[in-house]
C-alpha cells in the first residue's frame, strides 16, 4: 500500500498543502499572504528534495499515468528549488506595489504540481492535464496585477496563444492515439515499432511538437514571449523564465526518447529546425532591445535553442548535456531576475537598460555582480555558462552535427554583443541615478546565484555530483 | 447509403460551420455558426454510436455556449432597438442554421433507428456507453479524473484573484449584526399628540 502511494507522493504532498493553505489564507480579518509564502517555500523546498530522499522504487502509479524514476526526480528537485527562489524574489516586490495576496502563493504551487504531473508523464492525457494545470496556473499569475493594462495584455495574450498551443497538441495527440491505438508511452512505442513510422504518426508527433515548442518559446513560436515577460510583473517573469522551461523541456525530451525513440530519423530534423530558427531569433531579436525584460525575453529565446542542440542527438549524453544546460540556465537566470528586481528608483521600478548606466560607481556591488551573471550567459570560461554550453554542444558534434553546433556558437557570438552591451552601460556610462537599497531576500538569492556561476568557489565535488545526478537522470529515461 | 448521405451532409457542415464562425463578422453570427458546428460533430458522434459524448457534447458545449451567447451580448453593448430593427434582415441566417439542424436531426434519427450506425463494434455489446466510461474513469483514470478537479479549482482561484474586488462604502449584509439586533435597537415607541405630528 505504502509502495504504491510512495511513488505519487511528492505530487500528493503537494497538492494537499496547496490547498490547505488555500484555506488557511482565506482569513477576512487579518492578512496571512505573508506567512502563506513562507510556508509554501518550504513545502517547494521539501517537494524538492522528497524524491531523492524516500530513495523509492521506481514506479508506475495510476494505472501508468505517471511514472516516476531518477529522471522526473531529477527534474522535480531543480523545479521545486528555482519555484522556491522565485516566490522569495517576489515577496518585497508584491509588498512594495501593494499587490500581495496570498494566492499568489497557492498558485504557484498548483503551477509546480501541474509541472510535477509533466515530468512524471507517461501517458499523454497526464501530458496534457499537467500542462493545463500549470498553464493555467501561470496565465493567472501574469495577470495578477489585474490594474495595471499591460500586465492584463500579457495575461490575455498567454492565454489566447496558450489555448492556441493547447489545440495543436491535442490535436496531434488524437492522431497518435488514432494511429497507435494508445496514449500510454511504451505501448505508442510497441505500435511503432510494430507499424513504423506511418504518416498519420508523423503527422501527430509533429503537430505534438509544435504545441510543446509553443512553451518552451521556441522560435517559430516565440512570438508572445517578449510582450508576456515585459508585461507580467517581474518576479512572475523570473518565475516563467525558469521552472516552466525545464518542465516543458523535460515532457519534450520524454515524448522524443521514450514513445518515439526508435523514430530519431523523423523528428531530428524538426528538433534541428526548431534549434536553428530559435538561436537566431534570440540573437538577433535582441539586438534592439532597451528593455531588460524583454531582452531576457529574446535572452531565453536563444538559449531554448542551445537547450535544443543536445537534444537533437538523441543521446544519453544529449539529455545529461540538456539538463545541465538548462540547470546552469536557471541558475544564471534567477540571479539577472534578482538584481533587475533591485532596479528600484524612489518612485517605482525602472526596467530600460539605459538604467543601468554608470551602476559601477553608484552601486559597484551589484554591477560586479551582474557583469558575472552576463559573462556566464556568453559563456566565457572558466564561468559556469561555459561549462554548460560544452555539455550542451559536445554530444552534438559526437552525434555528426557539427554544423548545427557552428550556428549554435556564431549565435552565441553575436548574443554576446547585447549582453557585453550591458556590462558597458554598467561600467563606461555616465552615472545619472542611483537605486534605493534593495531588500535582503532578494540581494541574498542575487549572491548565492552569482557564487554559483564563478566556478572556482564551487567545490569539484558538488559540481561532480550534479553531473552524476544529471547522468543518472539520462540514464533512467533510456533505459524506461 | 443513408449513413454515406449522413456521414458527408454533417461533416460539410462541420467544417463549413466552422469556417464561418472564424470569418463572419458579427460576433453573434459566429456564436450561431459555433453551435452548428458543435451539433453537426455531436451527429457524427452518433453514427459512431457513442451517443454518450454526443449528448455531452449538445449539454455542455450548445448549453455552455448559449450562456455564452447571453453574454456576449450583454458585454458588446448591442443596441437592441436597432437589433430589432434588423430582425428581417437576421431571419435568413436564421432560418438557415435552424433548418440545416432540423435535417441533421431527422437523419441521424433515422440513421440511428434503422440500425444502421454499427460501424464500430463494442467490445462487449451489452455494455453501453455509459457503463464503459464508468468503469474506466474511477479506475484506470483515476488520477487524472482528481487532477482534472484541481484545474477547476485553479480556475475558480483564477476567477476570484482576478475580479473580486473589494470596494469601501458598499452596504454588504452582515449576519452577527442583523441577529444582534433587540427590540430596543429597533423599536422607539413614542407618544404623539393629536394635531401635532411627528414635528
Amino acid at each position: 500500500m505504502f509502495q504504491t502511494l510512495s511513488t505519487f507522493l511528492p505530487e500528493l504532498f503537494l497538492a494537499l498543502s496547496a490547498s490547505l493553505l488555500l484555506g488557511f489564507g482565506l482569513s477576512k480579518t487579518n492578512d496571512r499572504s505573508v506567512i502563506v509564502r513562507y510556508i509554501s517555500v518550504g513545502v517547494l523546498v521539501v517537494f524538492a528534495f522528497m524524491g531523492y530522499v524516500l530513495d523509492r522504487p521506481d514506479g508506475v502509479s495510476f494505472s501508468g499515468l505517471l511514472f516516476n524514476n531518477d529522471f522526473s526526480d531529477f527534474l522535480k528537485a531543480i523545479i521545486g528549488l528555482s519555484a522556491a527562489a522565485a516566490l522569495m524574489l517576489s515577496k518585497n516586490y508584491f509588498q512594495k506595489e501593494s499587490l500581495d495576496r496570498y494566492e499568489f502563493s497557492v498558485l504557484t504551487l498548483y503551477a509546480v504540481l501541474g509541472m510535477s504531473i509533466m515530468v512524471s508523464a507517461n501517458n499523454l492525457l497526464a501530458m496534457y492535464i499537467g500542462i493545463e494545470m500549470q498553464s493555467l496556473a501561470l496565465y493567472i499569475l501574469a495577470a495578477f496585477n489585474r490594474d495595471s493594462l499591460r500586465a492584463s495584455e500579457a495575461g490575455l495574450k498567454y492565454f489566447v496563444l496558450g489555448a492556441l498551443s493547447s489545440g495543436l497538441l491535442l490535436y496531434g495527440a488524437s492522431l497518435i492515439y488514432g494511429f497507435t491505438g494508445s496514449l500510454d508511452f511504451e505501448t505508442i512505442r510497441a505500435s511503432i515499432a510494430l507499424t513504423g513510422p506511418t504518416t498519420g504518426i508523423i503527422a501527430g508527433m509533429v503537430f505534438l511538437l509544435c504545441g510543446l515548442a509553443f512553451k518552451i518559446s521556441a522560435a517559430p513560436f516565440h512570438m508572445w514571449t517578449p510582450d508576456v515577460y515585459e508585461g507580467s510583473p517581474t518576479p512572475v517573469t523570473g518565475f516563467f523564465a525558469a521552472a516552466p522551461k525545464l518542465a516543458a523541456m523535460a515532457i519534450i525530451t520524454r515524448l522524443l526518447i521514450v514513445p518515439f525513440g526508435d523514430i530519431i530519423g523523423q523528428w531530428q530534423q524538426v528538433i534541428v529546425v526548431l534549434a536553428v530558427l530559435s538561436m537566431v531569433v534570440g540573437a538577433l531579436g535582441a539586438i534592439m532591445q532597451t528593455n531588460i525584460k524583454r531582452l531576457m525575453a529574446y535572452s531565453s529565446i536563444a538559449n531554448m535553442g542551445y537547450a535544443l542542440v543536445p537534444l537533437a542527438a538523441g543521446t544519453v549524453a544529449g539529455v545529461q548535456g540538456m539538463l545541465v544546460f538548462m540547470t546552469i540556465y536557471i541558475i544564471t537566470v534567477i540571479g539577472v531576475f534578482a538584481i533587475i528586481l533591485q532596479m528600484r528608483l524612489r518612485n517605482g521600478m525602472v526596467e530600460q537598460v539605459s538604467d543601468l548606466s554608470g551602476l559601477s560607481k553608484s552601486n559597484p556591488g551589484m554591477a560586479f555582480g551582474l557583469t558575472m551573471l552576463m559573462v556566464s550567459l556568453i559563456g566565457i570560461p572558466p564561468w559556469l555558462g561555459f561549462f554548460g554550453k560544452l555539455f550542451a554542444f559536445v554530444p552534438a558534434v559526437e552525434a555528426g552535427l557539427l554544423w548545427l553546433v557552428v550556428v549554435a556558437l556564431v549565435a552565441s557570438v553575436i548574443s554576446a554583443f547585447y549582453y557585453l552591451r550591458i556590462i558597458k552601460t554598467m561600467w563606461f556610462d555616465e552615472p545619472n541615478r542611483e537605486f534605493i537599497r534593495a531588500p535582503r531576500t532578494t540581494r541574498v538569492i542575487a549572491i548565492a546565484s552569482i557564487l554559483l556561476v564563478i566556478p572556482v568557489l564551487i567545490l569539484p565535488g558538488l559540481s561532480g555530483a550534479a553531473l552524476g545526478l544529471a547522468d543518472s537522470a539520462a540514464q533512467a529515461l533510456f533505459a524506461q | 447509403m443513408l449513413i454515406a448521405i449522413t456521414f458527408y451532409l454533417m461533416a460539410f457542415t462541420a467544417v463549413a460551420a466552422a469556417f464561418m464562425v472564424v470569418a463572419s463578422r458579427n460576433p453573434v453570427h459566429s456564436v450561431m455558426y459555433l453551435i452548428l458546428t458543435f451539433f453537426s460533430a455531436a451527429g457524427l458522434f452518433i453514427l459512431m454510436g457513442a451517443e454518450f459524448i454526443a449528448l455531452l457534447l449538445v449539454m455542455v458545449y450548445v448549453g455552455a455556449v448559449a450562456v455564452l451567447f447571453l453574454f456576449v451580448v450583454m458585454m458588446l453593448d448591442v443596441d437592441f432597438v436597432e437589433l430589432k430593427q434588423g430582425f428581417l434582415q437576421y431571419i435568413g441566417i436564421g432560418a438557415t442554421v435552424a433548418l440545416i439542424l432540423l435535417a441533421e436531426m431527422i437523419m441521424v434519427g433515422a440513421v440511428y433507428f434503422t440500425g444502421e450506425s454499427k460501424t464500430v463494434v463494442p467490445t462487449d455489446p451489452n455494455t453501453t456507453n455509459l457503463e464503459a466510461f464508468g468503469q474506466v474513469l474511477y479506475t484506470d483514470y483515476a488520477g487524472a479524473f482528481e487532477a482534472a478537479g484541481l484545474i477547476l479549482l485553479v480556475a475558480l482561484i483564477g476567477a476570484v484573484v482576478l475580479t473580486l474586488r473589494e470596494r469601501k462604502g458598499v452596504r454588504t449584509q452582515n449576519a452577527a449584526k442583523q441577529m444582534s439586533r433587540t427590540r430596543e435597537d429597533g423599536v422607539e415607541l413614542i407618544d404623539i399628540e393629536p394635531g401635532q405630528g411627528l414635528g
